[in-house]
C-alpha cells in the first residue's frame, strides 16, 4: 500500500496534479448554482461523444466518392456496433447543436454575458456556429443523394456571394463540380478542422470560465457595477461558496450521464437515420433536405422575394454571428435578473417561437410540387367516366395536383382547388389555365382545347356540396 | 537580482533582449509561411484551375426519338480515379428534328437542385422550392431568377455529344 502510496506521490509530484489540476477542481462556485448550470458539462459531454464515436466511424468510413456509400453500408448492416455507433453520432450531433443553444439561452436569460465574462460569450458563440458548421458536414459526409445534392445547394449559396462567388464555389466543391475531391474535402473539414476549432474554443471558454468563475444566479436586488463586482462577487463567494468538486459537478455528472443515456437509447431503439438513394449527381430522384436543426433556415429562403433572396442567404448567417457576437459590447452592466429585463424574455420567448413554427414549416415543405400525389380516386372525382373523370386524370397528367390540393390529395404550393366550382366560372378558369400567374406556369401551349375543355368540366365539379352529376359523358 | 537573469535590464542588454525577440518573432513568421504556403497553394488550387471542356459521348443518334425530351449521363470534364459514381453529371436531351438536338443542364437555377421533366405537362420542375421552366427552359414559375443553362450538343460519327461545363452558378452582379 505505501509502494502505491509512493509511485502516486511521484507522479503527482512530477505532473503536477495537486498544484495545477485540483485546484481548478475545487474551485469555488456559486452555491445557488444548482440545476441551471448544467447545460454546457452537458454539451461538452456531447462533444466528447462525437470525438469517440467519430473516431470508431473513422475507422471503417471511406472518404471516397467511390466508396464512401458503401462503407456507410457497411457500417450501419455488418459491422458489430455499427448501427449503434452511426446512430450516437447521429443524435449525438443533434444533442449537441440543442444543448449549445439551451447553454445560450440560459446564459443570455441570466445575463451571465455581462461584466466580466463578456469573452466568454463571445468565445461560446464562435464555438456554436464551428457547431453548426460540424453538423452541416457531418450531414454531407452521409454521402447519399441526398449528401451529394445539398453540396450543390451550399455551393450554389456560395455562388452568389459578390465578386468572389465562383471562387468559393469552386473551392467548396473542390472543383467546377461536385466530384470525387468534393467529400474528401468535406471530410478534411469535418474531422480535423473544425473539431480542433471546436478543442480550442472549448479550451478558451474553460480558461475564462475558471479566470473569472461561476456566475451567480441573477438577483435583481444585485445589478452589475464594473467598479465593484468583482469584489463584491469575491466576497459573496467567500461567505456562501462551495467547491465545484464535488458539491456542484454532482449535478453535472448526473444530467451528462441522462444525455449521454438518451442518446445512446435513441441509437439502439431508434437507429442511424437511413440512406438516401445513391450519391449519383446525374440522378434526378432526389429532394435535399437538411437535417432537422436548419429546417427552419431552409423554410425561411423558401418564402423570400427574389430581391432579397441572394441578401438573406448569404447576410442572414454573418448578420446573426454578429449581433450574438456582439450582445456584451451592446450592454454589459446593469440588471442581469429576468424579471428586470422583460425585453431579453420576450426576444427568447419570440425567438423559440419562429423557429418552433418555421421548423413546422421546414418540415412540410409545403413550397414542393407533390411528385408523388396519386390519381385522384373515384371517391373524389365522383365518377368513374366521363369528361369529368377525364379531366380528373388530365389534373393529374398535366401536374396540376403536384402544387393543388383537391380533397386531401395533391401539394400545397399553389391554392386549394376543392371548392374552385363556387370560386370562379368557366371563362375565369380557363384564363388562369392558359395565362398563368402567380407562379403558376401558362398551359395554352401544352394543353389542347379538348384537354381544356375537360379539365375545366372537372374543375367546375369542386364544390362545397358532394353531389356531382355528370351528363356529357 | 542579477541582471542578467532577470527582468530587468539596461543598455546592451536591452537591446540584446529586443533583438532575440525580433528575430524570433521573424524567424516563426518564416517557419509559418514554410509550413502553410504549400498547403493553401494546394486546397485553393481548384478555385484557380479550369478543366478543361471536353466533349462526351451520350448514345447513338439513333437511341433518341424526335421530340422526346430523355435524362442523359456522361462523365465529369475531369473525374479523378477514386471519384467512382460521383464522377457522373446528367442533362436533359431533347431532339428536336433528324439533326438538331438541344440539352440543358440539370440544375435548377435558383439553388442547383435537380429539375425533373414532367412529359405531359411539358414543364421541368424542381423538387426543392417549386421552381417551373417551360419546355424551352425558359422560367415559368416559382424563384428561379434565369432560365435552364444550355449545354453544347453535337452529333459526331453517328453519336450525340455534349460538352462538359461546371455547375451553372447565379452569380450577384455588383
Amino acid at each position: 500500500m505505501n509502494r502505491l502510496l509512493d509511485v502516486w506521490k511521484w507522479i503527482d509530484d512530477r505532473s503536477g496534479y495537486s498544484d495545477y489540476v485540483l485546484p481548478l477542481m475545487k474551485h469555488i462556485v456559486p452555491r445557488d448554482a444548482r440545476w441551471w448550470y448544467v447545460f454546457g458539462s452537458a454539451t461538452l459531454a456531447s462533444f466528447i461523444v462525437q470525438v469517440l464515436t467519430g473516431i470508431c466511424l473513422a475507422m471503417a468510413y471511406v472518404p471516397g466518392g467511390d466508396q464512401a456509400y458503401e462503407s456507410l453500408k457497411f457500417i450501419t448492416d455488418q459491422a458489430f456496433m455499427g448501427s449503434v455507433l452511426r446512430g450516437m453520432h447521429y443524435y449525438g450531433a443533434s444533442a449537441m447543436v440543442t444543448l449549445a443553444v439551451v447553454h445560450m439561452v440560459q446564459v443570455f436569460l441570466h445575463a451571465s454575458y455581462k461584466f466580466p465574462r463578456e469573452l466568454n460569450w463571445m468565445s461560446g458563440v464562435v464555438v456554436l456556429f464551428v457547431v453548426l458548421g460540424m453538423a452541416f458536414t457531418g450531414q454531407l459526409l452521409r454521402w447519399d443523394a441526398n449528401g451529394v445534392w445539398s453540396v450543390t445547394v451550399a455551393a450554389e449559396m456560395a455562388g452568389r456571394t459578390p465578386i468572389i462567388g465562383p471562387a468559393l464555389s469552386h473551392f467548396i466543391m473542390g472543383g467546377e463540380t461536385v466530384g470525387g475531391s468534393t467529400l474528401s474535402r468535406f471530410f478534411a473539414i469535418h474531422v480535423f478542422v473544425l473539431p480542433g476549432l471546436i478543442f480550442a474554443g472549448v479550451g478558451l471558454h474553460l480558461m475564462l470560465l475558471f479566470r473569472h468563475g461561476v456566475s451567480e444566479m441573477p438577483n435583481r436586488d444585485e445589478p452589475v457595477d464594473p467598479a465593484t463586482y468583482r469584489e463584491e462577487y469575491e466576497a459573496r463567494l467567500k461567505k456562501t461558496g462551495v467547491p465545484f468538486w464535488p458539491d456542484a459537478a454532482w449535478r453535472d455528472a448526473v444530467f451528462s450521464t441522462v444525455v449521454v443515456g438518451v442518446i445512446l437509447l435513441c441509437a439502439v431503439f431508434l437507429g442511424p437515420p437511413s440512406l438516401d438513394h445513391p450519391p449519383d449527381p446525374s440522378s434526378i430522384q432526389a429532394n435535399p433536405m437538411p437535417d432537422w436543426y436548419f429546417w427552419w433556415y431552409f423554410a425561411v429562403l423558401s418564402m423570400l422575394p427574389p430581391g432579397l433572396e441572394t441578401w438573406v442567404i448569404l447576410g442572414a448567417p454573418v448578420l446573426g454571428f454578429l449581433v450574438l457576437f456582439c450582445v456584451p459590447l451592446i450592454s454589459n452592466r446593469g440588471h442581469r435578473a429576468p424579471s428586470a429585463r422583460p425585453w431579453a424574455v420576450g426576444i427568447v420567448i419570440a425567438g423559440a417561437a419562429a423557429f418552433v413554427a418555421l421548423t413546422i414549416f421546414g418540415y412540410r415543405e409545403p413550397w414542393s410540387p407533390d411528385f408523388g400525389v396519386p390519381p385522384l380516386p373515384e371517391s373524389v372525382v365522383g365518377v368513374d367516366s366521363g369528361t369529368v373523370a377525364e379531366g380528373a386524370k388530365l389534373a393529374h397528367s398535366k401536374g396540376c395536383l403536384y402544387c393543388h390540393h383537391i380533397d386531401g390529395y395533391g401539394g400545397h404550393r399553389g391554392p386549394e382547388l376543392s371548392y374552385i366550382g363556387d370560386e370562379l366560372t368557366a371563362d375565369d378558369i380557363i384564363i388562369r389555365i392558359n395565362n398563368g400567374g402567380y407562379n403558376m406556369p401558362a398551359f395554352a401551349g401544352n394543353v389542347t382545347t379538348a384537354e381544356l375543355s375537360a379539365i375545366v368540366a372537372f374543375l367546375q365539379t369542386r364544390k362545397s356540396k358532394d353531389v356531382v352529376t355528370d351528363t356529357s359523358g | 537580482m542579477n541582471d542578467t537573469q532577470g527582468h530587468e535590464c539596461h543598455g546592451d542588454e536591452a537591446h540584446r533582449r529586443t533583438f532575440f525577440a525580433k528575430i524570433t518573432y521573424a524567424l516563426s513568421a518564416v517557419i509559418g509561411a514554410m509550413m502553410v504556403i504549400p498547403g493553401v497553394g494546394f486546397v485553393l488550387a481548384p478555385v484557380f484551375r479550369s478543366p478543361p471542356r471536353v466533349w462526351r459521348k451520350v448514345g447513338p443518334v439513333d437511341n433518341f426519338k424526335t421530340g422526346a425530351t430523355v435524362l442523359v449521363n456522361y462523365e465529369d470534364p475531369s473525374p479523378v480515379a477514386w471519384a467512382g459514381v460521383t464522377a457522373k453529371t446528367g442533362a436533359w436531351l431533347r431532339r428536336v428534328d433528324d439533326t438538331e438536338f438541344i440539352a440543358f443542364s440539370i440544375n435548377c437555377r435558383h439553388l442547383g437542385c435537380p429539375v425533373r421533366w414532367i412529359e405531359d405537362a411539358r414543364l421541368f420542375m424542381c423538387p426543392c422550392h417549386g421552381g417551373v421552366y417551360y419546355a424551352d427552359g425558359t422560367v415559368a414559375g416559382g424563384p428561379p431568377p434565369k432560365p435552364l443553362d444550355r449545354l453544347e450538343v453535337r452529333v459526331r460519327d453517328g453519336h450525340v455529344e455534349i460538352e462538359t461545363g461546371p455547375v451553372p452558378l447565379t452569380e450577384t452582379k455588383v
